[in-house]
């Protein structure tokens, strides 16, 4: 939660940034809805006093239980002929102010707690800490009840009681953002200059904590002021004739049967104040912490979105090529409309035959390989032109399930950090034979002697133990093997490797392509690999497509490529592979290499 | 697993002596005489004398609570004055209706809170998902305590289907069929609030995982949609939905006392709210000590639970 939400704070203090928060704010219009509601409520119940209203203590035996709409009493009266509309409205007043007065005094011990324990550090903040712990081990209202019981009844000691069962939650959240505070530069540079630790603390994190303060505010308000009528409803708050909705809803229990309207006023006031208040609580901590958005936590469908204008001819060497890549363009949907990633790329992939494609991050490279099975994260991914074929047909015409089938099936991927890659919660033997049983209907027991099979093939040792290994318990270069090794379970004709060995240091990169180009022999694989290293590509590729702002650049046998590089985008890639002996005249030779005029070049 | 159960009970002590500290600590801020307040204003000097000396309220604050402590762990949680009888008698009796009904809510809002987070991410924005998030926001904002009276009204007084109060009827009751449909309302009741903060955090959960790079390598491998989100992303979001369902057995035997009033069910809730009024204070103290170490005890359960599902976290 820290970042985001400091900046948020620092622009707001700069000022100016004000009317835009707001603004947002007011665009949720369920925020929106919330705030008239309660705004509305808080008027009416702060104008209370000199509304036309009747005295909500004047008892009137004549007019007792009248029913809602009644002549001068358009809610009705109570059991003592009081007018509902008059308590309802006072009552409201009371339980807002114990409320809010509530979660003042718990934000304001708590935040003190937490920045005192969060700036201290230490033991001090160790010793506050478990404290608060402790309090939190509690159930939620039972704490409250015991503070109730000690100092009695009462709607002051309901106060009290509901502010310290609260306040762990602005302790825990402010000790956080204050003890990644206390060590950033700013910080530093302030006590260096002398500043005191109070001032400190009070100019210079204060500031910086307090979006976290109100962010925990606007979602405990609600609870409290629920909590306080809570106790009131159990007759350990207001006492009479004193009254807030808690009282007004437990006295009017006791004539449920035949006066119900008595108690479903006040409780309906009360919901309606809770729903409004976490209404306008929810937008405004998704304004002051954005990541935290609805919209921005989409979930990516299980193929990626299609939007194909025209659908490109395949050509006689597309429809004989293990896989070909025609026009393929794919973008991601943003606020301001579509930002291509790949723009019409094409290129054919023959069967045994291994090609580099070679790019730096965000050329675009990668969305090419996961497009190709509809694999890109959809939202906001779409795939918006050209074509791909493997073993001759347009995938992109396939059903989902069909697609499916090829997954895994003809065509496999091997991604970059296996750590990330593998389901971190199933042993790598379950991972790997859920692989098999996707394509092929054997029993439990035989995918898993299968995928034992296909470790040892990896060249993992002991493969009967290591398959009840989690990944966490494997090291980098076993990790990525047992990728390979999933990647193999269903003998597929083509590999698609994500930058597979980035994530790895030398020797075992060394070995893990070692691994892969006697794989590819043995089993006739075509292998499209993925790469930002010219130096891997020379190694293991026979053709090479060099990738850049979405397009292909060049693209040519991987010797030709090398040996005269035309495009000079691929000489600075091809200059970035230091060779022995080269010393720092390698980093002079790529800076003495143009680097925009080649941009006019392609343009 | 054993060891990792063994190293969270040990875990567990501090937690229970911090509990009884801070229950300890509440006692002693009774403004005027504790033996007084006990016993109340009634009492005969001789009385007050002898329970003082009994809790041990003539020592300094340090040696009253390890005698206190020791009283306890032997069993002993002192004497309800207003019933007459040892408080942990009182307690036992009621605990079991609390279990019953907060153990009921706890399945109910464990079960609907996970099938309504999880259709509502599956189909995230359609109309399910709407209807879902409003559910929940109602379900989050209603007072329980009014949520159980409009229960009473429309079901018991409209209808007439389900009885309004109590555990067992009057007369003829006393079998499991009665005790069900005695249970219906309060523990629906009390399971709703909680239903929605499941409901939402299992709907975040869910999105949070379904993004995760190894949900793209369940899907590369071929796996059906089916597959991928109720085996691979159901079982990742578990682990952090999991501690949230232990917090909610907080929530529910917390709310157990608005619950049990509202529908007299005689559990420890309503014992509490009893005792307070009466000024029973060792009763409350033992009240309160003995749900909140079930709390701490359903919370271990969820612990060692979640640690079965992530082996990273046995370590």
């Amino acid at each position: 939660m820290s970042t985001p939400v400091v900046q948020a704070a620092s622009e707001q203090e700069r000022g100016g940034r004000r009317p835009t928060a707001w603004r947002l704010l007011m665009n949720n219009r369920l925020a929106a809805a919330g705030f008239f509601v309660l705004a509305t409520i808080i008027v009416v119940a702060l104008l209370a006093p000199i509304l036309p209203l009747h005295d909500p203590n004047v008892t009137s035996p004549a007019d007792r239980l009248l029913p809602v709409f009644s002549e001068g009493h358009p809610l009705g009266t109570d059991h003592l002929g009081r007018d509902v509309l008059a308590r309802l409205v006072w009552g409201t007043r009371v339980s807002l102010v114990v409320g809010v007065s509530a979660a003042l005094l718990a934000a304001f011990t708590g935040s003190l707690i937490g920045l005192v324990a969060g700036y201290m550090g230490g033991r001090a903040d160790n010793l506050m800490m478990r404290g608060i712990d402790m309090l939190m081990a509690f159930p939620y209202i039972l704490l409250a009840l015991a503070i109730v019981a000690v100092l009695g009844p009462g709607l002051l000691n309901a106060l009290y009681a509901i502010a310290v069962v609260n306040i762990p939650f602005f302790a825990r959240n402010v000790r956080g953002i204050t003890l990644g505070l206390s060590h950033r530069e700013f910080v530093d540079a302030a006590r260096l200059s002398g500043k005191s630790h109070l001032s400190i603390v009070l100019t210079e994190i204060l500031p910086n904590v307090l979006p976290v303060i109100v962010i925990t505010m606007s979602t405990t308000v609600g609870w409290m002021i629920l909590e306080t009528a809570g106790l009131s409803f159990l007759g350990l708050g207001a006492q009479p004739p004193q009254a807030d909705l808690g009282s007004m809803l437990g006295q009017g229990r006791s004539l449920l049967f035949t006066a119900p309207m008595i108690s479903v006023i006040p409780g309906v006031m009360v919901f309606l104040i809770v729903m409004s208040i976490n209404l306008f609580g929810d937008g405004i901590r998704d304004v002051l912490d954005p990541r935290l958005r609805a919209g921005t936590l989409s979930r990516p469908m299980a193929v990626t979105r299609l939007d194909r204008k025209e659908v490109p001819e395949l050509d006689e060497t597309a429809r004989r090529s293990a896989l070909a890549v025609r026009e393929l363009e794919t973008g991601f949907e943003g606020v301001d409309g579509i930002e291509m990633a790949v723009k019409r790329v094409s290129f054919t992939l023959r069967t045994g035959e291994c090609l580099g494609l070679v790019g730096e991050s965000g050329s675009g490279k990668s969305v090419t390989a996961l497009s190709l099975l509809r694999l890109v994260a959809s939202p906001p991914g779409t795939i918006t032109g050209g074509a791909v074929a493997i073993g001759g047909r347009d995938v992109f015409a396939l059903p989902e399930a069909e697609i499916a089938s090829l997954r895994g099936g003809k065509m496999a991927y091997i991604f970059q950090d296996p750590l990330t890659t593998l389901h971190p919660l199933f042993t790598i033997g379950e991972q790997i034979a859920e692989a098999v049983r996707a394509h092929q209907p054997v029993s439990r027991r035989k995918a898993h002697e299968k995928a034992v099979e296909l470790l040892r093939s990896v060249r993992i040792p002991d493969p009967e133990q290591r398959a009840k290994s989690y990944p966490h318990q494997l090291s980098g270069g076993q990790r990525q093997r047992v990728g390979i090794a999933m990647a193999l379970a269903n003998d597929p004709d083509i590999i698609v490797a994500d930058e597979p060995t980035t994530a790895l240091d030398v020797t075992v990169q060394a070995e893990i392509l070692q691994l892969l180009q006697v794989l590819r022999r043995e089993r006739g694989l075509a292998l499209l690999f993925i790469t930002h290293d010219f130096g891997v590509v020379a190694e293991i590729c026979d053709r090479v497509a060099v990738m850049r702002h979405g397009e292909i650049v060049e693209e040519g046998e991987t010797r030709d490529v090398l040996g005269s590089p035309r495009h000079p985008y691929t000489r600075r890639l091809i200059a970035c592979v230091p060779r022995p002996g080269q010393g720092s005249a390698f980093l002079d030779a790529i800076r003495a290499m143009p680097a925009e005029t080649e941009g006019a070049g392609i343009a | 697993m054993a060891a990792y159960i063994a190293k969270r009970l040990i875990a567990a002590i501090p937690v229970l002596l911090g509990l009884s500290l801070i229950v300890f600590l509440i006692m002693a801020m009774i403004p005027g005489d504790p033996a007084t307040a006990i016993l109340g204003s009634y009492a005969t000097p001789e009385n007050v004398a002898r329970l003082n000396r009994s809790l041990g309220l003539d020592k300094p604050l340090p040696q009253q609570y390890v005698i206190w402590l020791g009283n306890l762990l032997q069993g002993d949680f002192g004497r309800s004055y207003a019933l007459n009888r040892p408080v942990l008698d009182e307690i036992l009796e009621r605990f079991s209706a609390t279990l019953i009904l907060a153990g009921t809510s706890l399945v109910l809002c464990s079960v609907f809170g996970l099938l309504a987070g999880i259709v509502s991410a599956v189909r995230q924005f359609g109309w399910v998902d709407r209807i879902v998030t409003f559910f929940v926001l109602i379900g989050i904002s209603i007072p329980s305590f009014f949520l159980g009276l409009l229960f009473i009204l429309f079901f018991a007084v409209q209808l007439r289907v389900l009885p309004a109060s109590g555990m067992y009827a009057i007369y003829g009751g006393g079998d499991l069929p009665d005790l069900l449909r005695h249970l219906v309302l309060p523990a629906t009741t009390l399971a709703v609030v909680a239903t929605g903060v499941v409901a939402r955090l299992t709907r975040t959960a869910m999105l949070e995982v379904l993004r995760q790079d190894y949900i793209r390598t369940a899907r590369a491998k071929g796996l059906s949609e089916r597959k991928v989100i109720y085996r691979h992303a159901l079982k990742a979001a578990m682990v952090s939905i999991v501690p949230v369902i232990g917090l909610q057995a907080g929530f529910v035997l917390g709310g157990a006392v608005y619950i049990e009033t509202v529908f007299q069910w005689p559990g420890i809730g309503a014992m509490l709210v009893k005792a307070i009024s009466t000024r029973d204070i060792l009763l409350v103290q033992g009240g309160v000590l003995f749900v909140a170490a079930a709390y701490v005890f359903v919370n271990l359960i969820a612990d060692v639970i979640q640690a079965m599902l992530d082996p990273r976290l046995k370590a």
